[in-house]
């Protein structure tokens, strides 16, 4: 008999189980259901084929952000774009799903819309054919990618079935450095413990420095858990979760939202919960975080210099790190500081939230673009940008040079045509700087949105703590 | 439904490289759009498989011989790490690779390939590497085995490995079952789970 206390995985995990399938594995009942226009209408037209109904079409909601263009009026979008688009609207509309089509208040990349429309809530298990679900986490929600046949699976069943992964518990002491944001605490964890650290776990974020982030901080550091390995990366939801939620579209009401809140305050792990792996970060340590390689794990505080394979020992390690100097035309051993950039990405699913925008806005004020560099901002919904328009973020960034764009994926995937030329260097706020993600043989430095502005305007990588007012 | 696994010997090509992503088994252009499962073999590790040009890469093992004709891939840490896409598993499939040994895999990609067919065997890194090494020595004329029902990987050499998998996870390999079926059969339980669900947590359910 386990005596331990339980995790806030357990916690949530067992209130969806349907049945067991075998030791480890389980049914689990799947509240929200995101779809996008990659690839949301594909299952529902493989179900169709089947004549399987939609099991709960009410669980599932749908957005176009992967494949239509960030242009003003969406000019540009690639055909493929618009078929995908023109199957997702018959495709729900015939199952009787709720669609949160262009230019209305909803619509935006699938996992800022979530949180910002109240579906995603505490508790909740909820999937999306796209890896980076585990951004909800940031809410306490159990929220994890999945392929397109579990996508079709999920359809038909609202449910899915899961190995019940192994717990890390990740514990961020201390306060926030000047300049150092949710992104580098995250980055910086990749860094110490690799890009497959994750792998086969649910990591919980703990510690100070999460108690005192702002949600939206909290989902970016829980988008990032799948780049460390972890399919699902979440957050005990606490005072700060419920004023976020309260009073948004979906979120419960009146009564309802009192025994919602009651519920929801019981998601911790108990004191005496036990974890599979502890890893303690000492957040006095980070300082603002970038990328030189091609895996989220090659970071480095901007102050690092590039690795020199002639460094280490290990033949694979030396092997890879080879291989990402080469593709990334970096010199060993140098300053990354100082590297000339052509790019700069604002935006995805990472960090492109009112707040990320308003980081960045703070830096651009009063200053110029390098020239030379495009720099692009892309906000992470149509509610996003209608805010930072209010608040005249858009002016600020067009003043200071930048492109301000349509919301959508765009450059952090390239999946509607928007590369970064082959061989030109980006800095960008997104998830992945693997080999071609921005487009066939660009180059991508991950960095918080301060970051990428002070690269906008250094026309170099440069750390923005030089910069920050 | 899924094509059945049991046994296989066949060619198998070493990928070393560790963290071999999604986006680089296919890229995000090559798998756009809901007529691309057909298509894509050819799209397969395509940054590595082919020059800016468009020629083959000679350097990339599996445009040599006999790596062309693989069936088995050795891979190095993490493969399959990243993005969710079902694509890059359907663009290894349609290449003919019906088996992946490697020491670990991206998750969302470890559960895609037995979706598919396609089973992904985990074995102890130091076994990884002699398997590599024998299959290099051999240069690639060695076969492996890969046998589901024993739950074993034969060296060329004849050395066994039993590797461990998950016992729902092989029974779906060994008979291609269809998940959607099976789940579909439990639906008084899904539906029953819902009702009592109703209660306890009201806002989970809107109106249907």
């Amino acid at each position: 008999m386990d005596t331990h206390g339980r995790t806030l995985l357990a916690k949530i995990w067992d209130q969806h189980v349907i049945a067991a399938v075998s030791d480890d594995t389980d049914l689990l009942h799947v509240d929200r259901h995101l779809l996008h226009d990659l690839g949301g209408s594909r299952g529902l037209i493989d179900l169709k084929s089947r004549n399987i109904p939609v099991h709960n079409p009410e669980l599932t909601f749908a957005t176009p952000d992967h494949a239509i263009s960030t242009a003003s009026a969406r000019a540009g979008t690639i055909k493929t774009g618009w078929e995908l688009l023109a199957a997702l609207r018959t495709e729900t509309s015939a199952s009787g799903i709720r669609l949160f089509d262009l230019d209305q208040p909803g619509q935006g990349i699938v996992h800022v819309i979530g949180p910002e429309l109240g579906l995603s809530l505490p508790g909740c298990l909820i999937v999306c054919g796209d890896s980076h679900t585990c951004t909800h986490g940031g809410l306490g929600a159990l929220a994890f990618g999945i392929g397109s046949s579990e996508l079709t699976h999920v359809l038909a069943t609202q449910t899915i079935i899961q190995r019940r992964p192994k717990t890390m518990r990740v514990t961020f002491d201390g306060k926030l450095p000047f300049g150092v944001t949710a992104k580098d605490l995250i980055l910086a964890l990749i860094g110490h413990v690799g890009a497959a650290g994750g792998t086969g776990y649910a990591v919980e974020y703990a510690g100070s420095a999460i108690r005192d982030m702002p949600i939206e901080g909290r989902l970016t550091i829980c988008n990032l858990s799948v780049e460390l390995g972890a399919k699902m990366g979440l957050i005990a939801p606490d005072q700060t979760t419920f004023d976020y939620i309260r009073g948004r579209p979906y979120a419960p009401q009146g009564e309802m939202w009192e025994r919602a809140v009651a519920a929801w305050r019981t998601l911790r792990s108990d004191s005496d919960a036990m974890f599979d792996r502890e890893v303690t970060i000492d957040v006095a340590t980070i300082i603002p975080q970038i990328t030189w390689g091609t895996s989220p794990e090659h970071v480095l505080g901007v102050d690092g210099r590039i690795p020199d394979p002639a460094d280490i020992a290990d033949p694979a390690r030396r092997g890879a790190i080879e291989i990402a100097l080469d593709y990334m035309g970096l010199k060993p051993g140098a300053p990354i500081a100082g590297t000339k950039v052509d790019w700069v990405f604002i935006g995805s699913c990472t960090n492109s939230r009112l707040s990320d925008l308003r980081a960045a806005a703070e830096v651009a004020r009063g200053r110029k673009v390098a020239p030379g560099v495009r720099a692009w901002v892309v906000p992470g919904s149509e509610t996003v940008k209608r805010d930072a328009v209010a608040e005249g973020l858009d002016k600020i960034f067009t003043e200071a040079g930048f492109e301000w764009r349509e919301p959508g994926c765009s450059m952090c995937l390239a999946a509607n045509g928007e590369t970064v030329p082959p061989g030109q260097r980006s800095v960008s706020t997104s998830n992945r700087n693997f080999i071609g993600r921005q487009g066939p043989r660009a180059r991508t430095h991950l960095a918080s949105p301060a970051m990428a502005v002070a690269a906008a305007i250094s026309g170099a990588i440069a750390d923005v703590r030089t910069m920050e007012r | 439904m899924a094509q059945a696994f049991t046994k296989l010997t066949a060619i198998a090509a070493p990928i070393m490289r560790t963290n071999v992503d999604t986006d680089v088994i296919i890229s995000i252009n090559r798998m756009i759009g809901n007529s691309v499962r057909g298509h894509l073999g050819k799209w397969a590790f395509g940054s590595l498989r082919y020059l800016p040009d468009g020629s083959d890469n000679p350097e990339f093992i599996l445009n040599r011989e006999p790596y062309r004709a693989a069936e088995i891939l050795v891979t190095g840490p993490n493969f399959g790490c990243g993005s969710s896409r079902e694509a890059a598993v359907w663009s290894l499939q349609e290449m003919g690779i019906r088996a992946i040994i490697g020491s670990g895999f991206g998750d969302i990609f470890f559960a895609n390939c037995f979706q598919n067919g396609i089973l992904p065997v985990v074995l102890d890194k130091a076994v990884i590497d002699s398997l590599a090494s024998e299959i290099e020595a051999s240069q690639g004329a060695g076969r492996l085995s890969v046998d589901l029902v024993e739950q074993t990987v034969t060296s060329p050499s004849g050395t066994r490995h039993v590797f461990e998998i998950d016992p729902r996870r092989r029974a779906g390999l060994l008979e291609g079952l269809d998940e959607i079926s099976l789940t579909l059969r439990r639906d008084q339980e899904i539906r029953a789970f819902q009702a009592s669900d109703r209660d306890a947590r009201p806002w989970i359910h809107f109106a249907g």
